[in-house]
Parts: C-alpha cells; sequence; structure tokens
C-alpha cells in the first residue's frame, strides 16, 4: 500500500497538522519509505494470533470513583496561552 | 583538591557522607565543568543554577544532622522529559514554548527525597523521537568523543539519541548521573555512543507519571551513569510503585547495588543468532564474542538460541509507536499550553500551531500513526503489528522458560556517526536501524542494559547489551559488572572542549 498526494492531505487534516503544497511529494516519498520497510510484516504468519493489548501481565488497577486532586482550575490554565475567569479560550466555534 | 567532577556518583556519595567535601562544593564544581563545557557540547539547555546551590545547602544541612537520603547532594541532570515543578520542562520541543509545569514527575520526586541535587535540564530528541539528537528544537548535541586522530577539524559526532543530552553530560563530567527514558533504544543507544551505562528497566518498574508520553506502551525511565554500580544505585532511587500510573508495577524494589558483585557463576547467558546482522561491522561481532569469553570465563555456560521474530521488531515498532505517538501528542494544540498560531477557525489554529511547533520527524511520525490507526487500515497494519509484537513477546518467554538467565547482544550496530550524516539525512529508515538491536526489548516489555565493553579502531567506545527476564534487573547489573570489570576501559573522553 502506498500514499499519494491526496492521502498526504487526508492525513494532515485528519492529524490536525498543516501540509504547505509545495511539501507534499516530500511527504509522499517520506511516507512511502516507512510504508516500504513495514511491508515485511506480511510475510509473518499471525493467523490464530492474539494482538498484544498489554505488554505484561497485568489488569488495570481500579480506584474509587471521587475527586481525589481537584480544585486547582488557576493552576490548570497557568500555562494556558490565552485564558480568563479560569476558562480556556478558543476561537469562536459557534456561529 | 581533586576534580570532585571526576568522581562516581558512589564516590560521591561516600566523600559527602564522610564529610571529606560538601554538596555545595561539589555542586559548584559541576556547575563551573557545565559554564566551560556546555557551549561546546550543548547537553543542557536549561542550567538551574539557584535551585543547585539552595538544594545542596539543604543537602549540607542533613548530612550535618546525620539525616542524609541515599543520594543526598549528589548533582544530577534531568532529561527535558521530566516534569520538574517551575522548571523548564519542553521535551524539546518547540510546541512546548514556556511550559513550566505545576507538578512534579514521580521519578525526579522519588530523587529529590533521596537527597539528589538538580543541576539542569537536559536536551534530547524532540519528544524522544530520534536516534542522534539531531532532532532537538534546541539544536544537537555533542559526543564528549572524537576519533583519536581528530585534531579537532573532523565533523563533530552524535551522542545518539534520544536521551543524547543525559549520556554526553554524564560522559562529560557535566552531572554525577543523569535521568533518561527509552521507548525503542533511547537510553542504551547514547550510552553505547558516549561510553556510559545505561538500563532500560522493566516495563512498570519506574512510574511514567509526569513524563512527557512517547508511546506509552514502550516508554519506561531509567538512569544514565558512568559505572555499573553507579547506575544500580540511582536505579534503586526512581523505581517503584505508584498509583498515579496504571501501568506501574506493585512489585518490592530491591537494593540493586547488592547485587552488582554477585557475579555471573552458574548462570546461562543465551547468545540470540538472528542478531547476527547481515553486514555487521567486524567491529561489533569482535566484541560480541569478546563478551562471551568474559562471561565464560566468569563461570557462566554460553548457550545458543533462537529468537525467530527478531527481524520484525523494528518494522512493528515503526506502527506500534508513531500510533501512540499520534494519539499522545493530540493534546498539543495551542489551548491548553505552550505555542500558539492564531487561526481564523479553531481547526486553522489547530493546524498551524502543530506545523510550526512540531519538528519534521516528529510530524512525520504522527503523520504515520494517524494513517496507521485511520478507517480502514487499522487492522491492516495497526492490529497486524500488535500480533507480531505477541510472537516477539512469545520468543522470549520461551528461551526464558528453557532456563536461560539472560541474553548477551550489541547494543549498537555502529559507533558514534558524524552530526549531519547525510545517508541518515536522506532516509529516515537508515537512522531507524540504529535500534536495531535495542528497539526487541521494548516490544516485549523486559529489561536490559548497556555497559560499555570496547572500543572501535578510532578509539570511539563501543558497548555491549544484557537484556533479562521481567524484573531481573539485578542479574544484568551483576552481569555488566562482569562485563564492566572484564573490559578495564579508560572512559574519561579527553577534555578538548576545555581548551
Amino acid at each position: 500500500m502506498a500514499v499519494d498526494g491526496k492521502t498526504v492531505r487526508r492525513i494532515g487534516s485528519l492529524a490536525r497538522i498543516r501540509i504547505d503544497e509545495d511539501d507534499v511529494d516530500n511527504y509522499v516519498n517520506e511516507l512511502n519509505v516507512i510504508l516500504g520497510f513495514v511491508e515485511q510484516l506480511n510475510e509473518v504468519d499471525v493467523e490464530g494470533v492474539e494482538p498484544m493489548t498489554s505488554v505484561t501481565p497485568m489488569a488495570l488497577r481500579r480506584r474509587p470513583d471521587k475527586v481525589d486532586a481537584g480544585g486547582h482550575a488557576d493552576r490548570i490554565v497557568s500555562n494556558a496561552p490565552l485564558s480568563e475567569d479560569d476558562f480556556f479560550m478558543v476561537p469562536k466555534v459557534v456561529e | 583538591m581533586t576534580d570532585l567532577t571526576r568522581l562516581s556518583l558512589k564516590e560521591t556519595r561516600n566523600g559527602l557522607r564522610a564529610r571529606q567535601f560538601s554538596s555545595l562544593e561539589v555542586t559548584s564544581a559541576y556547575l563551573e565543568a557545565i559554564k566551560t563545557g556546555n557551549e561546546t557540547l550543548n547537553a543542557y539547555i536549561c542550567v538551574e543554577e539557584e535551585i543547585a546551590r539552595n538544594q545542596a545547602k539543604k543537602s549540607d544541612e542533613r548530612l550535618a544532622a546525620g539525616e542524609a537520603g541515599p543520594l543526598e547532594g549528589v548533582p544530577l541532570g534531568i532529561k527535558d522529559l521530566f516534569a520538574t515543578r517551575g522548571v523548564h520542562t519542553q521535551a524539546a520541543s518547540h510546541i512546548l514554548d514556556g511550559f513550566l509545569p505545576e507538578y512534579e514527575s514521580t521519578v525526579t520526586a522519588n530523587l529529590w527525597n533521596d537527597g539528589a541535587v538538580m543541576l539542569g535540564k537536559l536536551n534530547m530528541d524532540e519528544f524522544a523521537m530520534g536516534s542522534s539528537n539531531e532532532t532537538s528544537y534546541f539544536g544537537p548535541v555533542v559526543n564528549p568523543w572524537r576519533p583519536a586522530d581528530d585534531d579537532g577539524s573532523g565533523p563533530a559526532l552524535v551522542p545518539g539519541g534520544s536521551s543524547g543530552g543525559s549520556a554526553s553530560a554524564v560522559s562529560a563530567m557535566l552531572c554525577a548521573g543523569a535521568t533518561a527514558t527509552d521507548t525503542g533504544g533511547s537510553i542504551r543507544q547514547p550510552a553505547a555512543f558516549c561510553g556510559v551505562v545505561g538500563i532500560k528497566p522493566t516495563y512498570g518498574r519506574c512510574s511514567r507519571w509526569g513524563i512527557v508520553a512517547f508511546a506509552s506502551s514502550l516508554d519506561q525511565a531509567g538512569p544514565l551513569t558512568r559505572t555499573v554500580e553507579d547506575n544500580a544505585m540511582m536505579l534503586t532511587s526512581m523505581a517503584g510503585f505508584d498509583s498515579r500510573d496504571s501501568t506501574s508495577a506493585d512489585v518490592p524494589v530491591p537494593d540493586f547495588a547488592a547485587a552488582v558483585e554477585r557475579g555471573v557463576k552458574g548462570l546461562s547467558i543465551g547468545i540470540p543468532r538472528e542478531y547476527r546482522m547481515d553486514g555487521m561491522p567486524g567491529e561489533i561481532e569482535t566484541l560480541w564474542k569478546q563478551g562471551i569469553e568474559w562471561l565464560r570465563d566468569e563461570g557462566a555456560r554460553i548457550r545458543d538460541i533462537s529468537l525467530p521474530h527478531t527481524r520484525y521488531a523494528l518494522p512493528a515498532y515503526y506502527i506500534v509507536a508513531p500510533a501512540e505517538a499520534s494519539s499522545n501528542l493530540a493534546r498539543y494544540d495551542g489551548v491548553k499550553y505552550g505555542l500558539r498560531v492564531a487561526g481564523k477557525s479553531i481547526d486553522e489554529m489547530y493546524e498551524l500551531t502543530r506545523a510550526a511547533g512540531f519538528g519534521r520527524e516528529v510530524q512525520r511520525r504522527v503523520m504515520i500513526g494517524t494513517y496507521v490507526l485511520s478507517a480502514g487500515y487499522y487492522d491492516a497494519y495497526y492490529k497486524r503489528a500488535q500480533k507480531v509484537r505477541t510472537l516477539i513477546k512469545r520468543d522470549f518467554e520461551q528461551v526464558f522458560a528453557d532456563g536461560v538467565d539472560a541474553i548477551l547482544t550489541p547494543a549498537t550496530p555502529s559507533a558514534a556517526f558524524a552530526i549531519g550524516d547525510a545517508e541518515m539525512a536522506a532516509d529516515p529508515v537508515k537512522m531507524y536501524l540504529n535500534d536495531i538491536f535495542t528497539v526487541t526489548v521494548n516490544m516485549a516489555g523486559l529489561p536490559a542494559i548497556a555497559v560499555p565493553a570496547g572500543k572501535d579502531r578510532q578509539g570511539l567506545p563501543l558497548a555491549l547489551q544484557l537484556i533479562g527476564r521481567p524484573f531481573d534487573e539485578e542479574t544484568l547489573f551483576a552481569g555488566g559488572r562482569v562485563i564492566e570489570r572484564s573490559a578495564g576501559l579508560d572512559l574519561a573522553p579527553g577534555k578538548w572542549w576545555q581548551k
């Protein structure tokens, strides 16, 4: 499977990364080199093999569903490029 | 007085306890060494002189009061991937411009609780993606080693990556030890290139809480130090269960240093035939044979073993790691922290921010990850890679069930290469091949140590790797010490940067 310019533009938009039009061909080449490299996985017989979901044999721990570290809105927004009254500010999303 | 920066971590701790010198003295010596060396080496991207001196003074008070912690007063460098409260934490990326965490990572908190002193934050590949430290927003790090016949006119060498700043700083004696992280080889490959010791512990041994995430099922923190014993001491402080990391292992942490002189007598050491790669340089082959001899001479039984899926580890990694990265890095959107590039719509702001904030290698990996997780490709790429990962892990499980205690391999396919290597720059896969011997371990969640074992014909360090059973880092420290002692190398680079 190889990607083309159209696919690169689509992935860029899914990944929310603006791809310059004159950089599309470079991305096509670079991604195809990597996809060509991983192609060899098709040689492996994976019939009946379970995909790995946890690298160590463990069950996810559970904890009571209650707030144990809340009340820090001011600290949470302290690094925001733009905030107001402990809210993150973004461009208008609803007309 | 002797140069305090030349002391090992253990000698430093013991000298402090015996009150032969103060933490303020040794900390000042390191700050001075950083001042002289960092302009050339670029290992630190942030030096915290005031914090370091204040911590050192507090350590001196505790030492005087007889309340010293295990690392009391010992000056360390911290990889920029670890969140340090109120201190530069950017994963060497432009997109985290100005980010000052409101919290401290568990690993660094453990080190401060044990009395360690922070000198500053260390350079690295951006978001830990790279094998040469050339992807850093803060510029490449220089390896303190250079070819024996280089009078300074030759090209500077890379320190390896992603923990390149950590390895360079430890080797150049700009800190007594450093934290690092390893997702596909990022502790062990720079350790090999800079002639220092690095362990990637078992997945779950060190808490990931407060470490900027790259690929969560592979990331693991570990120490870089100048000796095996130093490494064991530092890991003992870093490791431990943490309820804030859902994959942290709730197992006791042994005193790793106690295992260092245990030897390898009676151990069964596996030599995997699949690691004998086509085109492997003769020097690496010779080094490997030498390592086998050393372990045999000390009473280990050597066995040929097979890990049949070895060659598929790297391609599977380049699906799994970018997939996890594309998900983890979705949080950098110009809203919560760091860089923001204004746009007319929220989507335009996201796209412009991420295009400006991420470097090329990071963008490439996020793109690959997004592609292999996208509708219609998930099964063909991601699911297949996770199945191959099961097979890679099974290979190791079978060998260990068969009675093998540890596995000996080369750490890297070559010594350090030049900054700006044209072939690597032109072909991303060539750069990825640096991790060919290390990446299997991350895929299987196992511990592995890289120990300097020789030098190539140019006098540059080369390392061997020992891979262990889950949570059996002790055997790796014991075996690593045998390699270190047998090699008997002088691993202090000439301080050519001091002029």
